[in-house]
C-alpha cells in the first residue's frame, strides 16, 4: 500500500527566455505514495503548473530528476494521465469520443474501449451525455468529461491542474464531493494542484504547500480526517486556519 | 419561436422583390432610360427564357454557356482544393515542407488568378488549359492559406493531451490539428469556389470561344444589354448556389464547433 510511485529528486526547472533564465522550480525533492491524493497547494503564479509539467514529462527539467513507477520521466506517456484547467477537450469529437480517446491512440479494439469509456462516462455521471459534444455541457460537466477521459486511459498516475479552477462555487462544492466518491471507487495516485485552501483540505491526504515562484516545498501536512469531510467542522476550520498563515501571498 | 423564424423569411425575399419593383418601375414606368441602354425585368426575363433554347446570337445556348464555365472553374477549383489543402497542412506542420515552399509561395501569392492569363494563353493557347491553369491558381492560394492558418491554430493543450495518450507525430497531425482546423480548411474551400467562378468568366471575357464570360462580352459587342444581364444573374445565381451547398457541407462536417462563437 504505502509503495513510492512518483519520486522527484532536487528537482529544478529554469525557463531560457529572451529576457533571460527564469527560474520556476527550486530543489524540490518529493515523493508520492501509490493510490495517495496529494495536494500541490500555492499560490497563483508559484509555479504548480511548471511541477505538474515536468512530472508528466511535457517539459523536460533543468537539475535532479522525477521517477515514475520507477522509470525516469523523459517525455510524456499513457502511464501519466493530466486533467487541465479547461478548454482541453476535443471540442470536434462527442464525449465518448474524447474518453475513448487514449485508448483508441494505444490500438484498443473498439469494442472493448467502449466499453471501458462507457465504464468511465457512468463513474462520472455522465450516462445519457455520451453522444453530446462539449459545447452543449456545461463547465462542470466539461470537467467530468476531462477525468473521466484520463481515467479512461488507466494510468498509474493522474495530474489534476486545478481542474475546478474556473468553476463557480456552487459546482466547485459538488465537484470536490464528486471527485471524492470516484476516488473511492476507484482508488488511483492523483496529484491534484489548487490555489483554494478549503478544496486542498477537503481532498488531500496530504497537502505539500509551495512557496512563490521560484518555488519550493514550505510545508508538508498529512491530513487524517475521516471522510467525507465537513467544511465547517472545527477541526477542518482550525487546519484551514493553520495552513492559511504558513502560505505565501500570492504575487 | 419557429412562427416568428418563418417570418423572418419573408424579409429576404422582400428585398429582392422590392429591387425587381424599383428596376420595373424605373426603365417601364418612368423610362428614366433608353430601353436599348437599360432594359427593364421584363425584357430581361424574356430573353432569359428565349436563350434558354435559342443559340443566336453568340453560338451557343445559355445552359451550353453555363456547362462550359462550370466544367473549367469547377475543374480548377477542384484542382486547387487537392493540391493547395494538402500544402498548406503540410507547410503549417513540418517546418522543413515550410522553409521550402514558402518563398516560392510569398511571390506567388500577391499575384491576382488574372494577371496570370496573359502568360497562360501564350504558353498554351485559347484553349481550355490555359483557363484551368489560371482557375487553379486562384483557387490554391486560399486552399493553402487557410489550411496553413488553421493548422496553426491546434492548441498547446490538445497536443499535450495526444503526446500523454502517447500519440505520435502523424496521429497528432490527423487526430487533432487537421480536426482544430477544418472549419478554417472548409472556408478556404469556399473562398477558392467564390474566387475560381470570378476568374472563369473573367478568363473567357479575355480569351475563349464559348461561357458565361464569353457571351457577356459578344453581347456588349452587338449592343444587346439584356443578354449581358441574362449572364450576370446566371453568375450571381450560379455563385449563390455553390456558396449555399458549400455551407451545407461544412455544417454536416464541421461538428461540435458553434460557428457563431
Ligand atoms: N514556458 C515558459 N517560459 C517562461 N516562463 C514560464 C513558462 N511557463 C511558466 N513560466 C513562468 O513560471 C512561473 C510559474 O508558472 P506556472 O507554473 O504556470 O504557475 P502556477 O501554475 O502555479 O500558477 C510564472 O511566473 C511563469 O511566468
Ligand atoms: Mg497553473
Amino acid at each position: 500500500m504505502s509503495k513510492e510511485i512518483i519520486i522527484c529528486e532536487n528537482l529544478n526547472k529554469t525557463f531560457e527566455t529572451s529576457r533571460g533564465s527564469v527560474p520556476v522550480i527550486d530543489n524540490v525533492s518529493l515523493t508520492v505514495l501509490k493510490n495517495e491524493l496529494l495536494v500541490l497547494f500555492g499560490p497563483g503564479q508559484c509555479g504548480k503548473s511548471t511541477m505538474i509539467n515536468c512530472m508528466a514529462g511535457l517539459e523536460p527539467a533543468t537539475g535532479g530528476s522525477v521517477l515514475v513507477g520507477g522509470q525516469k520521466v523523459v517525455k510524456p506517456g499513457p502511464d501519466r494521465g493530466v486533467v487541465y484547467q479547461r478548454m482541453a477537450l476535443f471540442p470536434w469529437l462527442t464525449v465518448m469520443g474524447n474518453v475513448e480517446y487514449g485508448p483508441k491512440v494505444r490500438g484498443v479494439p473498439k469494442k472493448e474501449r467502449r466499453e471501458r469509456a462507457q465504464h468511465y462516462i457512468e463513474l462520472v455521471g455522465l450516462k445519457g451525455f455520451e453522444n453530446s459534444y462539449p459545447n452543449q455541457l456545461s463547465g462542470g460537466m466539461q470537467q467530468r468529461v476531462g477525468i473521466a477521459r484520463a481515467y479512461c486511459n488507466e494510468p498509474d498516475v493522474l495530474f489534476m491542474d486545478e481542474p475546478f479552477g474556473h468553476l463557480d462555487a456552487q459546482t466547485r462544492y459538488l465537484m470536490q464531493e464528486d471527485l471524492m466518491k470516484i476516488w473511492e471507487k476507484e482508488k488511483r495516485t492523483i496529484v491534484f494542484v489548487t490555489n483554494n485552501i478549503e478544496e486542498a483540505i477537503y481532498l488531500a491526504d496530504r497537502i505539500v504547500v509551495m512557496t512563490n515562484c521560484p518555488t519550493t516545498i514550505k510545508k508538508e501536512y498529512e491530513i487524517r480526517l475521516p471522510r467525507p469531510r465537513n467544511y465547517v467542522d472545527t477541526e477542518f476550520l482550525k487546519l484551514r486556519e493553520e495552513i492559511s498563515a504558513v502560505v505565501d501571498k500570492a504575487l | 419561436m419557429k412562427k416568428k423564424k418563418d417570418y423572418i423569411w419573408i424579409l429576404s425575399i422582400l428585398s429582392i422583390v422590392i429591387f425587381a419593383g424599383i428596376w420595373w418601375f424605373c426603365c417601364d414606368v418612368l423610362k428614366l432610360t433608353n430601353s436599348s441602354t437599360l432594359p427593364g425585368p421584363a425584357t430581361v426575363v424574356n430573353t432569359f427564357i428565349k436563350k434558354l433554347s435559342s443559340s443566336a446570337p453568340d453560338g451557343a445556348t445559355l445552359p451550353a454557356h453555363i456547362f462550359s464555365s462550370l466544367k473549367i472553374s469547377l475543374g480548377g477549383w477542384a484542382l486547387g482544393v487537392i493540391i493547395g489543402t494538402p500544402l498548406g497542412i503540410f507547410m503549417a506542420w513540418y517546418k522543413k515542407v515550410d522553409l521550402f515552399v514558402r518563398p516560392i509561395f510569398d511571390l506567388l501569392r500577391p499575384i491576382p488568378g488574372l494577371a496570370w492569363i496573359p502568360l497562360m494563353i501564350i504558353l498554351f493557347g485559347i484553349g481550355i488549359t490555359p483557363k484551368i491553369a489560371t482557375v487553379f491558381l486562384s483557387a490554391f492560394v486560399p486552399c493553402v492559406l487557410n489550411s496553413y492558418t488553421g493548422i496553426r491554430q491546434t492548441k498547446d493543450v490538445h497536443l499535450w493531451v495526444g503526446q500523454t495518450f502517447g500519440a505520435d507525430d502523424t496521429q497528432m497531425l490527423v487526430h487533432i490539428a487537421i480536426p482544430t482546423a477544418l472549419p478554417m480548411i472548409m472556408t478556404g474551400v469556399r473562398v477558392a469556389l467564390g474566387a475560381a467562378w470570378t476568374c472563369i468568366v473573367a478568363a473567357e471575357m479575355l480569351a475563349s470561344t464559348k461561357g458565361l464570360g464569353y457571351m457577356i462580352q459578344q453581347a456588349r459587342g452587338i449592343y444587346r444589354p439584356d443578354i449581358i444581364i441574362c449572364g450576370m444573374i446566371a453568375i450571381g445565381a450560379i455563385g449563390a448556389v455553390f456558396s449555399g451547398i458549400l455551407s451545407l457541407i461544412e455544417n454536416a462536417i464541421v461538428k461540435g464547433v458553434r460557428r457563431d462563437g
